[in-house]
């Protein structure tokens, strides 16, 4: 079919790979990201003389290490084809859990307890849905985003928790190292992990197989609604643990925690380069537009920008950064 | 308009192409091929799967732009920015699949993108409707052009795919095997639709796999190899042989591998085996070394037998028993881990995850090998890939290309060493030829028969009765889900097997 096995011993002609991994790397979205947030930044530091302070930067990490330990998550079960919309009213109800536990006398070490449980529970009843009773995710999660967080204002109503034990704050307010947080070292040891299980392992590949084709998959003898469920549960997990740091860093617990989480943490994967539809994506994709966002908010906040602008200027760079290859190649092809 | 007679080529054409260029990442798809296509003359395109014929089509209809070369509408060069472009220059495609919507009516679905309109831009209703009904009549049909196209059969919505093509003024169209799909009757309607056109001078081009009919219906002939122009001519001038040869490159005998066979020990044991709805009763023994054919007409629930056989679906009775020990094949993780493959009619779909690298593919099933407590070794994937490969002699720039990059026949080689590569005990091949060129059906068939030789059990579901007979020690052949006849090799006759499959 091609040109270059002509030969007569085609046997021993097909290389492994035209492009090193190194030039794939440099054309890769990944790549224009990163000059992405390298233009934000520098802008960044000229727009306010307080941007470049360690303090500062330090405290513009807060505006995305939570949403960001979700995203990891939510990248492979976008990746897989599915999506999980319910994730901030998981915050709400975990949240709400840890508060009732704390009402009853639980100390920080059953805090913990509560709020990751509550996320696994939350994420396999989705995945139970979806995987078992073969519902689309996107209608199951609408449904149960709406149930998670309404449990949580029937419990709650206009009240809120608050009294979380001083050892409990370490969680959201911490720092292991003069301006380095608990939660970037949590969201740098996460996005580690993440990385390699999507990059690295038998099951990162598997995702990517069911998010191409998952009929293909499920005839490769792939498990394909057990690795879609595992990844309901990941992503309930990691609602948990933001819950966690989100209850930590706040002291309290309100039902409307967390509200309208779902979209960011969706804008934040779909930024990185993974296709909402499935099939691809990276997890320094998903880190890269987790601190493009950071910037942006932070860097528009000390310019003393509107919340309501920021989210306009959140929606326009999201538009125009997935238009910006599509405009390259267009362009190319004339 | 009038025919022209096929002997002496008006010699100006509709339309030529001249040194068309289109080049893929890693694929030359298109190397300065040249066609011309005349005025009421059918002009037949020849060439294996991968020879570029697709990739032309789209060429031709404005869907890919080309890197080179010339475009002539009546000798003045055009370049077609988009399907509209080409729409406007009169040429149309009817496609092995056409997108019809089940929701619109006939008419709407014919003038779906151009409908008449009347007074301010709104759409002219009974315009339509009536030009519908008019060109309906022109290709045969008998439809009410206000019916919902989902109340239509297969064969009627084809006749208004046709009629869509044809709605807009079109002198040239392009016919892409447009009879794969269809009963022998409606085979026969269709050479009368293509004898209407050519009498009413239009340019025809049409690409098949099938000799008889390109010696039945063509006047003029044009051959590609690997995106390469090879010849043109006279139909009249040439015979199958010439055709063949020139499709390949080389004599290809229609030979099945000569095979002696080594029967061995029972591998599997299949025993009253039924589904809901789809098949009854199915027991069979096969043994090692063995190929045992599946023959049936289409719909005779021999592929949904494999399916269930292979964990896909859940059969409500029987027992599969694999080297003596009784197994419960309840998914195609299971069945794989007890060494039964399944190599699915469907390649795109089921067979292959098109979107990613040869090498993903082949190592899929085996990562748990190639991989050391869960983490990928890329080095052990590249070589397992190359291994099984090569043994397929496949083609491909690289072993990093995209499946859905691929010929037919080579996305089939790579669905097929996935497999190997898990070293099955038993192999299920459903339809393993069918759409894929020649040169790779001769490759497959020697394969099948290679692995054979070396021990291993071979289910063939095919529908083809030379590769039937040609390739099976034993056959079984199923009706209407139930087993009819089960024939050694010497029973084995064309005849024999249509009476079975037929029930008369």
């Amino acid at each position: 079919m091609s040109p270059t096995d002509q030969t007569s011993d085609a046997r021993s002609a097909i290389p492994d790979r035209l492009q090193s991994q190194l030039e794939q790397r440099l054309k890769s979205w990944e790549s224009l990201l990163l000059l992405v947030a390298i233009a934000i930044f520098v802008a960044n530091s000229f727009a306010s003389p307080y941007f470049l302070n360690a303090w500062n930067l330090s405290d513009a990490t807060f505006n995305f290490t939570e949403k960001a330990m979700i995203a990891f998550a939510m990248a492979l079960l976008i990746i897989s084809g599915e999506i999980d919309l319910s994730v901030a009213a998981i915050i709400a109800l975990a949240s709400t859990a840890m508060g009732a536990a704390l009402q009853l006398g639980a100390g920080t070490p059953v805090l913990i307890l509560v709020g990751l449980g509550t996320g696994l529970l939350c994420g396999a009843f989705n995945g139970f849905l979806v995987t078992r009773m073969g519902l689309p995710s996107i209608v199951v999660t609408i449904g149960t985003m709406s149930l998670f967080r309404g449990i949580s204002y029937i419990v709650l109503g206009d009240k809120s928790f608050q009294g979380y034990p001083s050892d409990f704050a370490f969680f959201g307010q911490g720092y292991v190292f003069w301006v380095i947080s608990f939660e970037i070292v949590l969201f740098t040891i996460l996005a580690v992990i993440y990385g390699i299980v999507l990059h690295k392992t038998n099951f990162g590949r598997a995702v990517y197989a069911i998010g191409n084709n998952p009929t293909g998959a499920l005839f490769s003898g792939i498990r394909v609604a057990r690795v879609k469920f595992i990844l309901f549960l990941l992503t309930g997990l990691m609602a948990g643990v933001a819950a966690i740091c989100l209850t930590s860093r706040l002291g309290s617990t309100r039902p409307s925690i967390a509200f309208g989480w779902e979209l960011e943490v969706v804008t934040m994967v779909v930024l990185g380069g993974v296709n909402i539809l499935g099939g691809s994506g990276t997890i320094p994709g998903v880190v890269i537009a987790a601190f493009v966002m950071g910037l942006v908010t932070f860097g528009l906040g000390l310019l003393n920008v509107p919340g309501i602008v920021m989210s306009i200027v959140i929606g326009s760079l999201l538009i125009g950064v997935i238009a910006l290859p599509r405009l390259w190649t267009m362009w190319r092809q004339r | 308009m009038q025919s022209v007679p096929a002997a002496d080529p008006d010699p100006t054409p509709v339309l030529a192409l001249d040194g068309i260029t289109k080049t893929f990442p890693g694929v030359k798809a298109l190397s300065k091929v040249r066609l011309a296509l005349y005025p009421g003359q059918v002009t037949a395109l020849i060439g294996e799967n991968g020879a570029g014929k697709s990739t032309l089509v789209k060429v031709l209809t404005g869907i890919y732009q080309p890197d080179g070369g010339a475009i002539r509408v009546d000798g003045k060069e055009v370049s077609f920015a988009g399907a509209q472009a080409a729409a406007d220059a009169g040429i149309t495609a009817i496609h092995q699949e056409t997108v019809l919507f089940d929701e619109l009516s006939v008419a709407e679905n014919i003038f779906l993108g151009h409908a008449p309109r009347g007074r301010f831009g709104l759409i002219d209703w009974a315009e339509m409707s009536r030009r519908a009904a008019e060109i309906l009549k022109s290709v045969g049909a008998e439809i009410d052009p206000d019916h919902k196209l989902r109340d239509l059969g297969i064969a009627n919505k084809h006749l208004v795919a046709i009629s869509r093509a044809l709605s807009i003024d079109a002198r040239v169209v392009v016919m892409d095997e447009p009879t794969a799909a269809l009963s022998h009757k409606e085979i026969h309607e269709l050479y009368e639709l293509v004898e209407t056109l050519k009498a009413q001078g239009k340019a025809i081009l049409f690409i098949s796999h099938k000799f008889d009919e390109v010696f039945r219906i063509a006047d003029r002939y044009t051959v590609f190899r690997d995106g390469q122009f090879v010849g043109e001519g006279q139909i009249d001038a040439v015979d199958e042989a010439a055709l063949v040869k020139m499709m390949v490159g080389r004599d290809v005998s229609q030979i099945f591998p000569e095979r002696q066979s080594h029967i061995g020990e029972v591998v599997l044991d299949v025993a009253a085996m039924s589904h809901p709805t789809e098949f009854a009763d199915i027991g069979f023994t096969l043994r090692r070394g063995e190929i045992l054919g599946f023959y049936g007409l289409v719909g005779a629930g021999r592929s949904e037998f494999m399916q269930a056989l292979f964990g896909i679906t859940r059969p409500s009775a029987g027992q599969v028993t694999i080297d003596g020990d009784a197994t419960a094949l309840t998914s195609p993780a299971e069945a794989v881990d007890a060494g039964i493959v399944y190599v699915p009619e469907d390649r795109g779909a089921q067979g292959a995850i098109t979107a990613l690298p040869i090498f993903q593919n082949v190592t899929l099933p085996s990562l748990r090998r190639t991989s050391r407590s869960g983490f990928i070794r890329l080095a052990e994937e590249f070589s397992l890939a190359r291994e099984y490969t090569s043994r397929l002699d496949l083609r491909a720039a690289s072993l990093d290309t995209a499946v859905g990059n691929l010929s037919g026949g080579n996305q089939q080689k790579v669905v097929i060493a996935k497999w190997l590569a898990t070293k099955p005990k038993v192999i299920i091949l459903d339809e393993p030829t069918k759409g894929i060129d020649i040169g790779s059906k001769a490759a497959v068939h020697a394969f099948m028969a290679e692995l054979a030789a070396q021990g291993l059990a071979v289910i063939m579901v095919s529908s083809e009765i030379p590769e039937v007979l040609g390739m099976s020690d034993r056959v079984i052949i199923m009706r209407e889900g139930r087993m009819v006849a089960e024939l050694d090799r010497a029973e084995m006759t064309p005849e024999t097997l249509v009476r079975h499959a037929a029930g008369i």
